[in-house]
């Protein structure tokens, strides 16, 4: 989404993302980000709070309205609650290492069963 | 604006997505960590027209429909489109994207997906317009297919007189 960010930027369109995925999208470098330090998934407001939803669009609005150089980063102000998501998400421990690499080895077979039988990089 | 009490941050650094899927993809035997864009110059359009006279668009990263997908994997089948903003489904397609499905569920399009909150402020006249469509973009590995998607998002942009796209990964 990024790179759309850049394209349609670079045509004379202005906009902005709005993600959770900061470093990310502060990587690849766009123009403007409302960073919502949300778990993935919600980046807009919580499920069903209308009021938040509506601020958090606002807000982008105006930092797309307002600000004057690119890689303008401004952070959402809200919080999820819980913060058990920070460290929950994409985890990797003793209790599911095992079935990760289970399933990459599945996958790459599969890969290589859909590529003709030719290893994928 | 939400009160001091719930927008005070719990934690000052952010979670870093590039550094939890390296670490993932690394345990799970994959050698090669994913190579993320990254770019020296960022292109800017200032704003030059009031909100209250804009045309606004959404482009979001889930789709309309499902699409088969394998191994865990975004679904390699899907196409950018667009469509018509008084035409939504009550859910949108996401089960292939990478969003936390542990903590939080995308059952309310809004979440993601903020066409009514849009029309409300184009009713109430904080923004000239919600565009008749919004746009939809695959999550792509290839940047090369995602700049042809863009390139497509871009014409109907064009096309429709966007003056400011929100744009929503999820």
């Amino acid at each position: 989404m990024s790179l759309v960010s850049r394209h349609l930027e670079a045509q004379g369109i202005t906009t902005i993302v709005v993600g959770s995925a900061r470093d990310i999208v502060e990587e690849c470098g766009v123009a403007r980000m409302l960073f919502v330090d949300f778990p993935l998934g919600n980046p807009c407001g919580k499920p069903s709070d209308r009021d938040m939803q509506r601020s958090i669009v606002s807000l982008a609005l105006d930092v797309a309205a307002t600000a004057i150089a690119p890689r303008t980063t401004v952070q959402a102000p809200v919080r999820w609650g819980s913060d058990d998501w920070r460290t929950a998400f994409m985890q990797v421990d003793d209790s599911n290492i095992g079935a990760l690499r289970a399933a990459a080895r599945y996958m790459c077979g599969a890969l290589v069963e859909v590529n003709g039988g030719k290893p994928v990089a | 604006m939400a009160s001091r009490a719930d927008r005070q941050i719990s934690h000052r650094n952010f979670v870093s997505y590039i550094d939890k899927s390296r670490e993932y993809y690394s345990a799970s035997g994959f050698e090669q960590p994913y190579r993320w864009a990254a770019f020296n110059e960022v292109p800017f359009s200032p704003q030059t027209k009031p909100l209250a006279e804009s045309n606004v668009a959404v482009v979001t990263t889930t789709f309309l429909h499902h699409h088969d997908s394998a191994h865990g994997a975004p679904s390699t089948n899907k196409q950018v489109y667009a469509h018509p903003v008084t035409d939504v489904p009550d859910t949108m397609f996401t089960n292939d994207l990478s969003w936390d499905k542990q903590a939080t569920h995308t059952d309310d399009s809004e979440s993601f997906l903020p066409l009514q909150a849009l029309q409300q402020l184009a009713d109430n006249g904080t923004i000239g317009s919600l565009n008749h469509r919004f746009f939809g973009v695959p999550t792509e590995y290839s940047q090369r297919k995602t700049g042809l998607d863009a390139d497509q998002i871009g014409e109907w942009c064009a096309e429709d007189g966007v003056d400011i796209a929100l744009l929503v990964p999820l």
